[in-house]
């Protein structure tokens, strides 16, 4: 059975035909096997240049169609859907390179008529190989997960609730809220953090279609976009959360005093049985049992004893919970950069060198010193404040990446400074980064306020001192490049403003969902540009800082935007999937399994009783390369089958003799 | 555990005590240093500047020499100048193929040659830290430094990040500070560790070499140090020899022993003062040591300097017959 | 066309995410580079079977180029290190096999690199050039023939099995 070919070469203006003799190569095509017609036309992307294949297609009866133009990346879409419209088949078109492959790169143009000869040669062959393709639709489900409590997944979980659609949001502290129920002001509008945050964490709390599991972690993730299943494991609390009334006297009577290194940042205290913080969204507080007396000792139990409606349960085991959900959403934050890194910022071994996080802490009025700016003794107020710009980024040798809200932090430190102490306060950066709304007008107002600013990176913070006036104080040695001379400025306080970094686990996690992390640790998106709330595994979301260093606003956003995302997805209530997939043909398949392995998303199983592998084709995301690995051809790639790219590579060497120099020689068998 | 030991200049005259300590904590702990033949000075600090192929082919010399010590592919260097030069030159020449070939040809004019990357060229706290170990280094402790307050003292030389030295943190090096604990002492956090003693700027410019001098003294003093222990026979000469001139300078008045962190290894080993170079030291160490319950025979007074403004004749000498 | 010169003919297969975008900006850039590759667009240089080699060469190819994403860049996670894998012990066996080394070529591209890519053929035409038309049978037999390509196999493959930097 032959096919009926249409091959259209384009002029593309003169980007084609200005090197590519486009009738000649026109008159080529047609003389081709199996080519009824061949035209060249000035622009094949136009809507009469779409018609004349469309027209051919009706009144000639065309079962093939080859369109030699631009690359395939710019308009393989539009001559699909112009052949679709036509009643042909999208996936019986081929498109050959003309453009960007030969006329853009050749120089001489006999040269370039010879080489797109070849291209046409060998797409016509190919695209006589080429099948009917159709799309599979899959159903959506409408439920969908969302992991990590900050504020960008309480955003992406409060939109898509609020659409009416259920949510559940897994969260491995005992609160939702993340980073920012950390902070004390949000700049540049001195907002307070809690004040802002909490009625949205409340919301969560609330809201009918929100299910909140907290102190929990995604154990395993099966399935793929509109089918995910989820096996989630909710940690004992040791509290049953059916009793509890979060009263709070558990807390009050703990005798167990801990160093809270998770919401105090190591700079507070908390109890063995805690809350990470008073608005804490669920309520209940969680036995660590790692620092309690009854696990330690079988001694205690002073939490039970008082607990007014018996909901303390020390036996209480961790559960698992499956669900089914159709999107899912990572919004899993960031790491602080541990500053003992650097060494010769003294972080850890000097008292009065703090982090960013720990001096948040001091600021805010719920933290460990009532909101007062205190030394590391706990009373004595400084004089003096040193802020340490790019502590760990912009680097090198720890992260190359800026954090994006160190500069803004920084001002508003100033600023909390100078409101409540006396203290003079000095910034030293490298550039001040001041992007987004309102940002550069906060700078200016800083200045304004008399915030002091030495440009210059500090090279050493040390007690070292030289000179009399040194004695007793931090010395921050620096270049301060805008003078063009070293200094050593004496201060009673420095504050190190670590860089944002990717969760440690973030490779682990990434891979538990099927997704990637880029060199430098955050996620990776679909496009950096046109699409960051995307990954490369339809389904599955990113949106914050995981994906990359931002401030709230651009969380929010993208957490609003992932949650957009799958709301469109919802309404339609399908999705459609790519249907070049790879397929397994079970009469020639042996069961050898070398297919099993080859695959990152988990696409291919094996059938133990039938003995053979499958390839479930809703994974599969078509690369080919267990098509190419199984040793009986067993697996076919629909639209780059081996017979599609063999005729492909015949046509492209259409007019090389062989290289044994013409038909081929008998040969010797050897004894 | 054999080495080839490259004892460097200083270790001949000013900084015996380095050498002799060495030796008697190395033969204690059961290594064996074979002295390379005939070495040559390494050039120090100024050579490089002066004339690259003379002075890589003065050091290069050296690291030929050493492998005539037939096996032995570990070269040890107490001095850390000594140290830097050495491994220096192997890595310069195995990179600059064309100065290598300069090299090349003046050792062959010596009869020698050296590949670069044949040898591995070791400080000896490097040594002491890795191959014999912490463990084995308390385990031969007899008698704890125990209440000695010793401020580790690195010097720039040793942490030189290009020279990867043993994964130590350019900022912030710790071996001594561990070698030191292990011998019992009191370990000083000393923030001017790994700051620069100034080198030979006392000869340059003296009131920049003092002020150098006096901060890392002043460092150690303001943690109520007894003793700084080096591991360089340049730092050891500016904290020490230069200590009484500084504090003229200054009008201050510092006193605090710089040893050679192998004379403390002695000690903790029970070695007497003397075998160690005890005593050799201008800022002396006896009034620390007793806090350790070392006893130092205190040096005989040499011949009493003549005063300036002193107007009176000299006594004639006390030669022949004179009881 | 000078009829001295031999023009060799080389196909190309490029993974539509990386290297055949590297391809395309090349050409957006007009970067010049000679006409003798041909391209083959597949999905993922991990698409890339050993018989497409083994038949583009028997059909009167002088060289074979695969080209696909950086490792750790790869779309598909993680499939160009399994290209990598093949094009080892491809390469090993085409020369126990008698070809000389250099008419098969693996080249990294990211969709940003067309300079890289473009470089990559230049080079790699000149190449081939220097070495001529593939005469297998020739070349096979004037290099010891198939008892020494037979001894020289499991040779290739111990050094193909090696982990290369």
């Amino acid at each position: 059975m032959s096919e009926k070919v249409g091959v259209y070469i384009c002029h593309c203006g003169s980007n084609i035909a200005g090197t590519v003799d486009v009738v000649e190569l026109a008159k080529f095509a047609g003389e081709l096997p199996g080519v009824t017609v061949s035209r060249e036309y000035k622009f094949m992307c136009s809507s009469l240049g779409q018609e004349l294949v469309a027209e051919d297609i009706q009144k000639q009866g065309l079962t093939r169609v080859v369109v030699g133009a631009c690359s395939p990346h710019l308009h393989e879409k539009t001559f699909r859907r112009a052949c679709a419209t036509a009643g042909l088949n999208p996936y019986l078109m081929q498109m050959a390179s003309l453009r960007e492959q030969v006329s853009w790169v050749t120089e001489d143009k006999a040269l370039a008529l010879d080489k797109a000869k070849a291209m046409i040669s060998g797409a016509v062959r190919r695209v006589q190989l080429q099948e009917e393709l159709e799309p599979t639709p899959v159903p959506v489900n409408p439920n969908t997960l969302v992991v990590g409590g900050g504020v960008a997944g309480i955003q992406a979980a409060l939109e898509l609730a609020d659409a009416g659609y259920p949510v559940f949001m897994v969260e491995r502290e005992p609160s939702i809220g993340g980073h920012m129920a950390q902070f004390d002001k949000t700049f540049p509008t001195l907002d307070c953090s809690a004040c802002i945050l909490t009625p949205k964490m409340s919301d969560v709390g609330t809201h009918d279609k929100i299910t909140l599991l907290s102190y929990a972690e995604v154990e395993e993730v099966t399935g793929f976009v509109g089918n995910f299943h989820v096996r989630i494991r909710k940690r004992a609390r040791g509290v049953d959360e059916k009793d509890c009334t979060g009263c709070g006297i558990c807390i009050e009577k703990c005798p167990r005093k801990v160093v809270d290194e998770v919401f105090e940042a190591g700079m507070g205290y908390r109890k063995a049985i805690y809350r990470p913080f008073p608005q804490a969204v669920p309520k209940f507080p969680v036995i660590d049992r790692a620092n309690c007396t009854f696990y330690e000792r079988g001694t205690c139990k002073a939490c039970e004893k008082f607990c007014p409606t018996n909901a303390i349960r020390f036996d209480q085991e961790d559960t698992f919970l499956d669900l089914d959900v159709g999107n899912i959403i990572l919004a899993t934050g960031w790491d602080l950069f541990d500053a003992r890194r650097l060494s010769q910022f003294g972080y850890g071994r000097l008292a009065n060198v703090f982090t960013n996080l720990e001096f948040e802490r001091l600021c805010n009025a719920a933290g460990p010193t009532d909101g007062k700016i205190v030394l590391r003794d706990g009373v004595t107020e400084p004089k003096s404040i040193a802020l340490v710009h790019c502590v760990g980024s912009r680097d090198k040798t720890t992260n190359p990446q800026c954090s994006a809200v160190c500069c803004m932090a920084a001002l508003k430190f100033g600023h909390l400074v100078m409101e409540k102490t006396q203290a003079e306060v000095t910034s030293f950066y490298i550039d001040i980064r001041a992007p987004h709304k309102n940002y550069e007008e906060f700078y200016d107002r800083l200045q304004d306020e008399g915030m002091h600013f030495v440009r210059g990176r500090v090279a050493e913070v040390t007690d070292a001192a030289r000179r009399p006036e040194e004695e007793g104080k931090l010395i921050v040695q620096v270049e301060d490049t805008l003078v063009g001379k070293q200094r050593r400025l004496p201060f009673d306080m420095v504050v190190l403003m670590s860089g944002l970094q990717p969760r440690a686990d973030a490779k682990e996690v990434g891979l538990r969902f099927g997704i990637s992390c880029s060199m430098d640790g955050w996620f990776t998106e679909r496009h950096p540009k046109l699409d960051p709330v995307a990954t490369m595994t339809d389904g599955i979301f990113i949106a914050g800082v995981c994906q990359g260093p931002k401030d709230i606003p651009d969380s929010v956003a993208q957490g609003a935007a992932a949650a957009s995302r799958i709301q469109g997805m919802i309404a339609r209530g399908t999705v459609m999937i790519e249907p070049v997939v790879a397929t397994i043909h079970e009469e020639h398949c042996s069961g050898c399994r070398i297919c099993n392995n080859l695959c990152p998303f988990n696409a291919i199983e094996f059938l133990a009783d039938k003995g053979v592998s499958y390839i479930n084709a809703a994974l599969c995301k078509g690369c080919g390369t267990c098509v190419a690995a199984c040793p009986a051809q067993a697996i076919s790639g629909a639209h780059f089958n081996n017979q599609q790219i063999n005729a492909e590579i015949e046509g492209l060497l259409y007019d090389a003799v062989r290289g044994n120099g013409g038909a081929p020689k008998p040969v010797a068998v050897p004894a | 555990m054999k080495y080839s030991y490259f004892p460097g200049c200083s270790l001949e005259k000013n900084a015996a005590s380095y050498d002799v300590s060495t030796r008697a904590v190395a033969s204690r702990l059961g290594m064996q240093f074979t002295e390379i033949e005939d070495w040559n000075c390494c050039g120090a600090t100024e050579y490089v500047s002066l004339n690259l192929t003379a002075a890589y082919s003065l050091i290069a010399r050296n690291l030929a020499q050493a492998t005539k010590n037939t096996g032995l592919d570990q070269v040890v260097a107490p001095c850390s100048a000594c140290y830097l030069n050495l491994r220096k030159a192997d890595k310069v020449l195995g990179q600059d193929a064309r100065l290598a070939d300069r090299v090349g040809k003046a050792l062959a004019a010596g009869g020698l040659s050296y590949k670069p990357g044949s040898l591995h060229i070791r400080h000896l706290l490097d040594v002491l830290y890795q191959d014999i170990g912490l463990d084995a280094l308390g385990a031969a402790v007899t008698k704890p430094l125990t209440g000695l307050r010793i401020a580790p003292y690195y010097g720039c030389m040793i942490v030189r990040p290009s020279f990867h030295n043993g994964g130590e943190d350019p900022e912030y090096p710790i071996s001594l500070d561990k070698i030191l604990k292990a011998l019992g002492a009191e370990v000083v956090d000393y923030p001017m560790k790994a700051h620069c003693c100034g080198g030979h700027m006392t000869q340059i410019s003296e009131a920049t070499g003092f002020e150098m001098i006096r901060r890392l003294i002043k460092g150690a003093d303001d943690y109520q140090t007894d003793v700084i222990a080096t591991i360089c026979p340049m730092c050891q000469l500016n904290l020490d020899g230069f200590q009484g001139a500084m504090n003229r300078h200054f009008s201050t008045n510092y006193h605090i022993p710089v040893l050679y962190f192998t004379q403390l290894i002695g000690l903790a080993m029970g070695m007497a003062p003397k075998a160690v170079g005890i005593g050799d030291e201008i800022v002396s160490a006896a009034k620390a040591l007793t806090k350790i319950g070392t006893a130092v025979e205190p040096e005989p007074a040499g011949p009493a300097r003549r005063k300036k403004d002193d107007k009176s004749l000299p006594m004639p000498s006390r030669g022949g017959g004179v009881a | 066309m000078s009829d001295e010169r031999f023009e060799p003919k080389i196909i190309a297969f490029l993974c539509n995410w990386c290297s055949y975008r590297a391809a395309d900006l090349a050409g957006t850039a007009r970067m010049k580079y000679q006409p003798n590759i041909r391209t083959i667009r597949v999905m993922c240089s991990g698409r890339v079977d050993p018989s497409f080699v083994l038949k583009a060469f028997s059909l009167g190819a002088d060289g074979v180029m695969i080209a696909g994403c950086h490792p750790g860049e790869c779309h598909y996670l993680e499939q160009n290190y399994k290209a990598m894998r093949r094009y080892e012990m491809l390469r090993h066996t085409l020369l126990a096999m008698g070809m000389e080394d250099h008419r098969l070529r693996l080249q990294w591209a990211s969709a940003a690199e067309g300079t890289v890519l473009s470089a990559a053929i230049n080079e790699m035409i000149e190449q081939v050039r220097a070495l001529g038309p593939l005469n297998w049978p020739g070349f096979w037999s004037e290099n010891g023939g198939h008892q020494a390509a037979i001894e020289r196999l499991p040779h290739e493959h111990a050094e193909a099995l090696e982990v290369s930097a």
